[in-house]
């Protein structure tokens, strides 16, 4: 009896033990934010010291590496938003189009094999659309702005805009396909009922429903679309240039942070730490984005009761 | 006809163009699909064309001197006429060749030897100068059977070059290789932890709900950001080496654990509680529910989630040019705290080369990359559908 008492306290050690274990493994998670925040908030921080935000938020002046260098990133914001909105332009009604198709029209047979043709485009790594963007769609726009007689560049926002928009389809049609298929077939059965065609009953009564699942979809397309990286580093311009014309060439905050740090610059010096400064600022953005989206999928999955999403 | 359809008290004068409007609405769906299926076509189309050629290099069969003269300088184990299209690094390795088979010394071996890359582009057709002389030459050999397309041995056994003939793959593989072992050795084990305590232990607090949160922002940072911190933490903070795998690992750690948490946690929330109450009904503690009873039966879907995550750490390549593993890599790294590449790093070094030899190594690489992925992808789906249970 007593070695039996005695082996269930030694359990009860272990289990105490192995509680703590897995309660620190759970921090980690924490850990990793704060970390990433405090992280680029210091540097960024140690920026503002050297420069001011207010021009930072205002400037349109952009020129690190001379003497009396300026960190004006009006002209870098500008560009993020063209390449963005043009991904956004095509991913939208592509990803939107393409969830419609397999929630509401295809067969389970087409379902089951076209949706995961789908998920390779979500798979295929961002390096390699960078290199299909300046290999094959930069030369492509330039040869056919060319017939019209118009110039374009090399590295148009056009170009990173369009592969950028095809890498976001995935992201905008996977999770909008779950929600339009999440949303009770009663209303779409009332509809029907009520002599509503097919495509009015999606238009009218299935839409609107999976509404808020769709836009939390959409933000978090573009909040992937303003984080991206590689695509636009390849494709797109380094030259801050604030144009309405997606044929010039124009910079996003991810190329300039990684043209600040690849170089040769000292870790204490503007120019590197200008790096931190645009990273905090994607960070809010993003971070700012998906809490919205959050919330508004948490709000359509409380209305339908779904819990698969 | 018309009078009938008056006589139907539901008649609906539009329905005709409603009826057309909705088959509109459905070819729009449809031709969106369709349009990103043949972009997905389109565009491994591409790569297989522009790549394909990689794994064929151009050689020519010509006699090579092997002496001590030829051994002080290279250049001298061929013929004058020959030297301006064969591979300079090719030459230049004709020491390491006799050392490795004494018995060539002082002899004359009709050798194939290894075309440079301007010659070995414009025998693929592509566009490049060639010098009227040389390319005669080429075209003689060629009537005589003396040029050909060998398999390209040097792209898999060699490291990267600043001689695109004699640049490969290896040294990024294995820096692949290397990083993502770090990757899983923390990422893996510290995410199962979670999820298990997420699902299996926490108490529905503020705590919890926190780390809940927490951890789907995590997933939504852009992957750049992680690259930051790896930079100002690992690297200008614990000092740990500047480009190494262990810096890569634990940045794609970081990143792929919310990937690894939110699918081991499914995994677990799958499992029955019958399971767990028929433990507890024996006298077990809650540890040995979970270790011996939970755990093996979510394990499929635990590693399913596990091999999606290092698919997704395989091809991520911004974090890692931030700490600094797009150096220049000949040989191949041997441990985790040397300076190294990864793939698709390399992938993006060989894309900023302006010689055209490049373009179709990197072809070639993406080639290789996607097919890992998809190979991993697909054995993901197949462990899940094999091990999948219905209770």
């Amino acid at each position: 009896m007593k070695a039996f008492e005695l082996k269930r306290r030694s359990h009860g050690v272990k289990e105490q033990l192995i509680h703590i274990c897995l309660m620190s493994a759970a921090a980690v998670s924490i850990l990793t934010t704060f970390g990433v925040l405090f992280s680029i908030l210091f540097e960024a921080i140690e920026f503002f010291q050297m420069r001011s935000f207010w021009y930072f938020i205002t400037g349109t002046e952009w020129s690190p590496g001379v003497d009396n260098s300026k960190f004006g990133a009006l002209p870098i914001f500008a560009g993020t938003f063209m390449i963005t909105f043009i991904a956004m332009a095509v991913a939208l009604p592509i990803g939107l189009g393409s969830a419609i198709f397999l929630s509401e029209y295809a067969s389970p047979f087409w379902r089951d094999k076209l949706k995961p043709l789908l998920e390779i485009l979500a798979g295929i790594p961002t390096v390699v659309y960078g290199f299909f963007a300046a290999i094959t769609v930069a030369p492509a726009i330039v040869s056919f702005f060319d017939s019209l007689g118009i110039q374009a560049s090399f590295n148009s926002a056009l170009a990173s805009g369009i592969v950028m928009g095809i890498m976001i389809i995935p992201v905008i049609s996977s999770l909008s396909d779950d929600v339009i298929r999440a949303v009770p077939d009663s209303q779409r059965k009332a509809s029907l009922g009520l002599g509503m065609t097919e495509g009015e009953t999606i238009f009218n009564i299935v839409l609107p429903s999976a509404l808020p699942g769709i836009i939390s979809a959409s933000i978090l397309g573009l909040s992937k679309a303003l984080g991206e990286t590689m695509i636009v580093v390849m494709a797109a311009g380094l030259r801050p240039n604030m144009t309405w014309n997606p044929l010039e060439d124009m910079t996003t905050v991810t190329v300039r942070i990684v043209d600040a740090l690849v170089g040769d610059n000292e870790f204490n010096s503007p120019d590197t730490l200008s790096a931190f400064a645009l990273g905090l600022v994607l960070f809010a953005v993003t971070l700012v984005l998906n809490v919205i989206s959050l919330s508004l999928i948490r709000k359509f999955k409380e209305k339908y009761k779904v819990n698969s999403l | 006809m018309k009078t009938t359809q008056h006589e139907n008290p539901f008649y609906d004068p539009t329905l005709n163009k409603r009826h057309l409007k909705a088959k509109l609405f459905k070819l729009f769906t449809l031709s969106s699909i369709v349009f990103a299926i043949s972009f997905l076509v389109f565009f491994l189309g591409d790569m297989v064309y522009k790549g394909l050629p990689a794994f064929q290099q151009s050689y020519i069969q010509i006699e090579v001197q092997y002496n001590e003269k030829s051994l002080a300088s290279t250049r001298q184990a061929i013929d004058r006429k020959y030297r301006r299209v064969v591979s300079r690094a090719w030459l230049r390795d004709i020491p390491k060749r006799v050392k490795q088979q004494p018995e060539l010394m002082n002899t004359k071996q009709l050798t194939w030897v290894l075309l440079n890359h301007q010659v070995d582009q414009y025998l693929k057709g592509h566009y490049y100068k060639v010098k009227a002389k040389n390319l005669k030459l080429i075209q003689a050999m060629q009537a005589e059977g003396k040029v050909e397309q060998q398999f390209n041995e040097i792209f898999f056994t060699h490291g990267d070059s600043k001689i695109p003939e004699n640049s490969g793959f290896k040294s990024a593989i294995v820096g692949s290789i290397l990083t993502l072992i770090v990757m899983m050795v923390v990422a893996f084990p510290l995410g199962v932890m979670t999820a298990v305590y997420l699902e299996e232990f926490a108490a529905d607090n503020t705590w919890t709900r926190l780390i809940e949160v927490n951890i789907n922002n995590l997933a939504a940072i852009p992957s750049i950001l992680f690259g930051l911190l790896g930079l100002a933490v690992f690297i200008t903070l614990f000092g740990m080496p500047r480009s190494s795998p262990l810096v890569g690992g634990l940045t794609l750690a970081l990143m792929t654990l919310p990937i690894i948490i939110v699918s081991s946690r499914a995994a677990l929330r799958s499992v029955p509680d019958s399971i767990r109450q028929a433990g507890y009904g024996l006298g077990l503690t809650k540890i040995q529910v979970v270790q011996d009873h939970v755990l093996p039966l979510a394990f499929p879907g635990i590693m399913t989630g596990s091999i999606i995550g290092l698919a997704h750490a395989m091809g991520e390549t911004a974090p890692l040019i931030i700490i600094g593993m797009i150096a220049f890599i000949p040989d191949t790294p041997t441990s985790i705290f040397e300076a190294a590449t990864v793939m698709p790093a390399q992938l993006f070094t060989w894309a900023g080369m302006p010689e055209r030899a490049y373009v179709e190594r990197t072809a070639a690489g993406i080639m290789l990359l996607i097919s890992v992925l998809i190979t991993l992808n697909a054995f993901a789906i197949y462990l899940r559908k094999k091990f999948e249970v219905k209770w």
